[in-house]
């Protein structure tokens, strides 16, 4: 496990002073350590967390099980590697199961994402059928929980 | 006409006085502004799938009392954690009694050894309950201070020197509570030979022996050749699964004295409560994951509070274990409870004097980092500017 990249992943604002400071490091170090970190892509970006309920409360997501016809030689990736391409398409995984791919899409609205599902998405050679689960409420995501009801204060000084 | 205290309370309550914390509670009280290192908890919650675990248990409807000695598989759980972590054996059906907190264990202990005028020796700065426990149980407190040079570890020539024929018993806490001190191995067998030779019950209180940090050892003294029988092994759940809340701890000792303990026991708790119970046998199941993530928060803010202490020039010493740093604030001249209510009343910022473990803490101040980093990085800015203004 790396103290560093656990430290980032929970909040990629830290200074590289301030990680020094947690882990004990010299800052430099710490500079040094990241960007080879980011040359070999281990570190693939940075990105805001954003409570999408609150930022664009209108935006459709769907979950889409995807069911393909695989291939000779290649397998699923070639088939797979298309649909990940489309910018709607926020993840692409191959799953083990009752179906092949799980995509998940997101769009300005539910309309958007049904337009996408069954003019492009199905209509592609090699794709045998779609089912498309839209979110209804997000509870946790992130790894970080919606709406959590305040917590208790501590006492402010105890044994 | 209200009650005269000196002619209805005991004189045994009389003599103890407040508790510093109290006092300086009570000063931080009522301010919302104010950023605090004066907790001695863990700042986060217990980890979910112990209080799923409590939850689930009340579901199931188990509200009722247990067996005096707490849960057989509860029991059972310890003996093995305790055989695994500490390389200690104990009959889980004889040799481990549940507690109300390691609180309640410390209690029944002193009250089970001790006829009055007995002494007890303990190491200070220490936890605030050590020594009105002891006089609460009619025994006398006798302190021995470790010093800064020491970096609050406890000598065992000290304790020698402070050993009578009337010492029963020896009290140690190691990590310790304020200072965050270990103690070396080879003066923990020093006193465990004097324990021997002298006949002497050593408690070990050994709650915040899972949080060690940069490689710090831990040894139960109970493991030290001719200790386990004279040992009475504490511990509980409130730090290192972070379940205060819950009030759940635990002693292990020979069966004589726990059968000695338990008779106390039987007659003023009864049991632990059942949902603490079954919660602490979750944690001891599936809690070593969490319990290690907190740890590493715990370092990585021990890391930075000692960065801080160094670039503010603040003398402090690396604590091996505990949440709590004991910086010396000697340099600015003032006293403990003066520093600490001048940075309250200047910076808003609440630390608890060191002399509110006892006297030998004068002169020092204890800090919990078992806080978010950024207060924690907002408090050492302010600290570091009202030692910088006092110094001169
Ligand atoms: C050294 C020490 N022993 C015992 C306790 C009490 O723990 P419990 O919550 O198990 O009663 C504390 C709590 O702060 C402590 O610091």
């Amino acid at each position: 496990m790396n103290q560093l990249l656990e430290l980032l992943q929970k909040n990629a604002r830290q200074t590289d002073a301030e990680l020094a400071e947690l882990l004990g490091r010299e800052a430099t170090d710490v500079t040094t350590e990241l960007a080879a970190l980011e040359k070999d892509g281990t570190i693939m970006g940075y990105s805001a967390i954003l409570d999408q309920e609150r930022y664009a409360p209108n935006n459709a997501t769907a979950m889409i099980e995807v069911r393909l016809r695989p291939e000779r030689g290649g397998g699923f990736d070639r088939l797979a590697n298309r649909v990940a391409s489309f910018p709607q398409v926020k993840s692409c995984f191959l799953m083990s199961g009752a179906y092949d791919l799980l995509v998940i899409v997101e769009g300005d609205d539910i309309r958007e994402i049904a337009r996408f599902v069954s003019e492009t998405l199905s209509t592609m050679n090699g794709i045998l059928s779609t089912a498309t689960h839209f979110q209804l409420k997000t509870y946790k995501a992130n790894g970080l929980r919606q709406s959590v009801p305040g917590e208790l204060e501590r006492l402010p000084v105890s044994p | 006409m209200s009650l005269d205290p000196q002619r209805h309370l005991a004189q045994q309550i009389q003599k103890i006085p407040r508790s510093g914390i109290r006092d300086f509670f009570e000063l931080v009280l009522g301010r919302d502004d104010v950023i605090s290192l004066g907790v001695g908890e863990p700042d986060f919650s217990s980890p979910w799938h112990i209080r799923e675990a409590a939850i689930y248990s009340l579901e199931r409807g188990e509200t009722s009392y247990t067996s005096n000695l707490g849960l057989l598989s509860l029991r059972e759980a310890i003996a093995g954690y305790v055989s695994e972590t500490f390389d200690l054996r104990y009959d889980p059906k004889s040799e481990i009694l549940i507690t109300v907190g390691v609180s309640e264990a410390i209690d029944l202990a002193f009250r089970a050894l001790l006829d009055p005028g007995d002494e007890v020796i303990y190491h200070e700065p220490c936890y605030v309950s050590y020594n009105p426990s002891i006089a609460l149980a009619y025994g006398v407190p006798v302190a021995v201070a470790t010093k800064p040079e020491n970096d609050f570890s406890l000598k065992a020539a000290d304790v020698a020197a402070a050993v009578t024929p009337k010492t029963r018993a020896i009290i140690l806490n190691f990590p310790t509570n304020p200072t965050g001190a270990i103690i070396d191995r080879k003066e923990l067998e020093a006193i465990a030979k004097l324990a021997v030779e002298h006949d002497i019950v050593v408690l070990s209180d050994e709650i915040y022996s899972e949080l060690r940090y940069e490689g710090a050892e831990h040894t139960s003294i109970a493991t030290l050749p001719g200790m386990k029988e004279r040992t009475i092994f504490l511990h509980g759940f409130s730090k290192a699964f972070a379940m205060t809340g819950f009030r759940i701890g635990y002693a292990c000792a020979p069966q004589v004295l726990t059968e000695a303990m338990m008779k106390i026991h039987q007659y003023s708790m009864l049991c632990a409560p059942i949902t603490s119970q079954v919660a602490a046998i979750e944690a001891l199941r599936h809690g070593a994951g969490p319990a290690e993530e907190m740890r590493q928060a715990y370092a990585n803010r021990r890391n930075l509070l000692l960065t801080r202490f160094a670039d503010a020039g603040i003398p402090c010493f690396a604590p091996g274990g505990a949440f709590y740093a004991f910086p010396d604030i000697r340099a600015t001249g003032m006293s403990s409870q003066d520093f600490a209510r001048e940075l309250l009343d200047e910076e808003s910022v609440a630390c608890v004097p060191g002399d509110a473990f006892g006297p030998s803490g004068d002169g020092f101040l204890r800090c919990c980092y078992a806080a978010s980093t950024d207060s924690l990085r907002e408090a050492m800015t302010r600290i570091g500017r009202f030692y910088r203004k006092h110094i001169s």
